[in-house]
């Protein structure tokens, strides 16, 4: 999932501080499911804005929803039942939704109330981590499942690097090198070819490099 | 008027059921102070961030929770998640300027026991210190 945090609060007081009618904007998909955006955190963000408003000896009105996701244009054309009754939308999604708004939205003032950090996954509770960087080209049959691109402080294609201590990265003990991890997985599984492979010179323009990227499916098209 | 700051105090069935009982007569006699309104929950692991939030919304001058001591809440960790919750608060009440130390977590032991109003009159001092709430300011 995309794994998001809520903004600092002032920050996000900063943004409104012109607005007097917030619509605050949750999303129950990915950031529903790691704490960040959903009906809960709405709920929160919406009282926290009405009490730093009210420190500011502001009036302040609120609107609180959760659409089913905000990166659908089905879901998102549901706001318009709000239509006239806020100055600004605060989305709680992750920076697809706030896109997604503005894009279909173009006289809406949407702001971010999280900051998207990653795709990941929750490795305990209350920990979320980072596992893929979307890079287009996934390469995770050649390494054991285990992502060097996302997981590799440098994103070496033919690790570890020197740095590489005693299984952990040279940026952080509590960061394990996952080259450690990829040679130790090909070894458990016994993949020696794989071991001995060089990965040649990767082409990273389906990484971003080459600019937004797009997916087209022909056959969902209509 | 001297200023009696408007407490709202969240206390778990186990930690308050005893002084309550009593009765407010009683209580009163016993120093617990004025300006304190109790909820009594059935666990403080039950309490929502929001609902904390609402107290200060609502013109609440100080917050407070009691529970369970930490490592023999009834409910097992029941007050451990009170505290994280009561900890987040804190730091949005930083984050917005505020005194954090206007909400507070206390673990106490349960039954009747004079904690429960010496917690109540240090909240009571600390908040009186403090003033009343910066978010009942008048609205432009
Ligand atoms: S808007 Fe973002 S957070 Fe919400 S479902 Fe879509 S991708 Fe996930
Ligand atoms: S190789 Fe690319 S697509 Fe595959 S997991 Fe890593 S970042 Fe994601």
């Amino acid at each position: 999932m995309i794994i998001a945090e809520r903004k600092p609060l002032n920050e996000i007081m900063d943004m409104i501080q012109d607005a007097r009618r917030i619509l605050v904007l949750g999303c129950r998909g990915c950031v529903t499911v790691c704490s960040a955006g959903g009906e809960r955190e709405v709920e929160i963000l919406a009282s926290l804005i009405r009490l730093g408003k009210q420190k500011a000896g502001q009036s302040v009105e609120t609107i609180e929803a959760t659409l089913v996701r905000q990166c659908d244009r089905e879901y998102v054309d549901s706001i318009d039942q709000w239509d006239g009754k806020y100055d600004a939308i605060v989305s709680m999604a992750c920076g697809v939704g706030v896109n997604f708004i503005a894009n279909l939205r173009p006289m809406a003032k949407v702001y971010p109330g999280v900051n998207t950090t990653s795709f990941g996954g929750s490795a305990e509770q209350g920990v979320w981590s980072e596992q893929c960087a979307g890079c287009g080209n996934c390469i995770l049959h050649l390494t054991g499942g285990l992502c060097p691109v996302a997981r590799c402080a440098k994103s070496l294609m033919n690790g570890p690097c020197g740095g590489s201590v005693g299984g952990r990265c040279e940026i952080h003990k509590d960061v394990p090198c996952i080259w450690q991890s990829i040679h130790d997985k090909l070894v458990r599984i016994d993949n020696k070819e794989g071991l001995a492979a060089i990965a040649p010179i990767r082409d990273w323009s389906t990484a971003g490099h080459g600019g937004p990227r797009r997916t087209v499916r022909n056959d969902l098209t209509v | 008027m001297p200023f009696i700051p408007n407490i709202q105090a969240f206390c778990c069935h186990y930690t308050s059921q005893q002084t309550l009982a009593e009765g407010p007569e009683r209580m009163k006699a016993d120093g617990f102070p004025e300006g304190i309104t109790i909820h009594r929950l059935v666990c403080t692991g039950k309490l929502e961030v929001s609902t904390l939030l609402k107290a200060f919304e609502e013109g609440a001058d100080g917050v407070y929770v009691a529970g369970c001591p930490v490592d023999k809440c009834h409910n097992l960790m029941g007050s451990q998640r009170a505290a994280k919750r009561v900890a987040a608060i804190k730091s949005a009440l930083a984050e917005l300027d505020v005194e954090p130390e206007r909400i507070e977590m206390f673990h106490l032991e349960r039954g009747f026991h004079p904690e429960f109003v010496k917690v109540a009159q240090q909240m009571h001092e600390r908040i009186s210190a403090l003033g009343s709430s910066p978010f009942k300011g008048e609205k432009k």
